[in-house]
């Protein structure tokens, strides 16, 4: 079951390849060659951090939000979900989380979306879509919106409900809190660090996270 | 023959059948189950622009929801209406759990294949909507979540999924009004997460007609302020793209 599967790390982050602070409303797009490991750190507690992943070989095969729940027959995310591409690829599993649950039901903000949950006078703020458009047009010619799909929020709170409610919540997370994912396969990651003002996603203040990776 | 709203089109979908078309906006397309147990894994995009389709997540957040019943519409990624559920029997549609695969369905209910079976073999909900997305332009890549129409699929607290056998019964339907353009892919193919262990898959009649103009008090548009700006979002379309509301 993977729901509050809280796991330690072991790694030391003095021995890292990589270590890079990403301010909130900040994007950030790297591949991780199999057996590398990624950490994403909740500076200050409550942060989304909105991520998608792709077949670093294959960038049209995304990440699937539905196939990777499908498989593990649980809607959350934690320590053992492996995350999988449309096609079924395995692209990341998760082996270390000390916040114990994430989303990925429900998606990246976007302006659009601003107008119909909050006011249309939302739609000029800065949100996660505008920010993974962004990357991708800078990162590959070939891709376009239709390779957004539906993401990982990690460190946010979506609960659901056996009556069939969903919400989102104060967030489960605080600061500190960390999620450690390796790579199956060669894996493009996506993150939006999201800049929502509007739901307790981020207790309406967004922070920044940090990004940390190990070589296997 | 004649155009006027009053012309209805009829089509039965056989168990493990597919379809695809184009249907303008202000259309009521009715799904009925002829038989109980029905799954019919259900694709939307804007017709005009098929890179807008429809978007789980922001369907369900707008509407707080987990699954799909009359009074809910479905949004587009550009927050806009695709489609409402105006009519429901059913009272409940899963969204949540995809589409079955090749894989699945062999590894599930035994390998079939052509050659042996004739058209009795096993489909697949992957390989129907590829076949529709690619005969349409589209390609894997725009494949996303789907609704599965009759099935329901519920999460317990700890997030497990649960299936609920023999949900939908013979006869019962459920309309979508079309608020835009769209093209509609569907597959009449098992859930993923049926827990029965033979292929049951069932005919589904789609019965297509013109529907009554939106009024003020109708159900899906005052369901939620949500709603109401998403069909807003909507108009502002069609008045930009259309020249105006019919
Ligand atoms: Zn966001």
């Amino acid at each position: 079951m993977a729901v509050l599967n809280y796991v330690e790390s072991e790694r030391k982050v003095e021995e890292a390849i990589y270590n890079k602070k990403l301010l909130s409303g900040e994007g950030w797009l790297y591949t991780i060659e199999p057996g590398e490991v990624l950490r994403i750190v909740d500076v200050e507690g409550n942060q989304a951090a909105d991520t998608l992943f792709y077949d670093a070989d294959h960038p049209s095969d995304h990440y699937s939000a539905i196939n990777t729940i499908l498989r593990q027959r649980n809607i959350y995310l934690s320590t053992g979900s492996v995350l999988i591409a449309e096609s079924g690829k395995e692209l990341v599993k998760i082996i270390a989380d000390t916040c114990g649950r994430h989303d990925t039901i429900g998606g990246a903000c976007s302006a659009q979306s601003n107008t119909v949950r909050y006011s249309h006078d939302t739609l000029p703020m800065h949100n996660c879509r505008d920010t993974f458009m962004l990357q991708m047009a800078k990162f590959d010619k070939r891709t376009t919106k239709r390779d957004l799909a539906p993401n990982v929020n990690f460190f946010m709170n979506v609960p659901v409900t056996p009556a069939g409610g969903l919400r989102f919540d104060d967030g489960v997370s605080a600061p500190g809190y960390y999620v450690e994912m390796q790579a199956i396969n060669a894996t493009t990651v996506l993150i939006s660090n999201c800049p929502q003002l509007n739901n307790p996603c981020n207790a309406y203040n967004p922070t920044p996270i940090q990004l940390i990776i190990w070589d296997k | 023959m004649n155009n006027t709203v009053s012309s209805i089109i009829t089509k039965t979908i056989p168990a493990g059948g597919k379809w695809s078309a184009r249907i303008q906006r202000g259309k009521e397309i009715t799904f009925t189950a002829l038989e109980a147990g029905a799954n019919v894994s259900l694709l939307l995009y804007n017709a005009d622009d098929t890179a807008e389709r429809y978007n789980m997540p922001d369907t369900l957040k707008a509407q707080y929801t987990a699954f799909l019943t009359k009074g809910n519409v479905l949004m587009t990624d550009h927050g806009r209406v695709l489609a409402s559920l105006v009519e429901d029997t059913v009272g409940w549609h899963d969204t949540i759990s995809g589409y079955s695969t090749r894989k699945m369905i062999d590894e599930k209910y035994g390998k079939t294949t052509y050659q042996e079976h004739r058209n009795e073999w096993y489909r697949s909900g992957e390989e129907n909507l590829m076949v529709e997305l690619f005969r349409n332009g589209l390609t894997t890549c725009d494949l996303s979540p789907v609704i599965n129409l009759f099935s329901k699929v519920y999460c317990d607290e700890e997030g497990n999924m649960n299936f609920v056998e023999g949900h939908s019964k013979k006869g019962e339907s459920v309309t979508l009004r079309t608020e835009m353009d769209v093209l509609l892919v569907l597959s009449n193919t098992p859930n993923p997460l049926d827990t029965r262990n033979t292929y049951l898959s069932t005919p589904i009649e789609v019965k297509i007609k013109g529907a009554e103009p939106v009024l003020e008090n109708d159900i899906c548009l005052k369901h939620r302020d949500e709603n109401r700006r998403a069909f807003e979002n909507t108009w502002e379309y069609v008045m930009l793209t259309k020249g105006g509301i019919q």
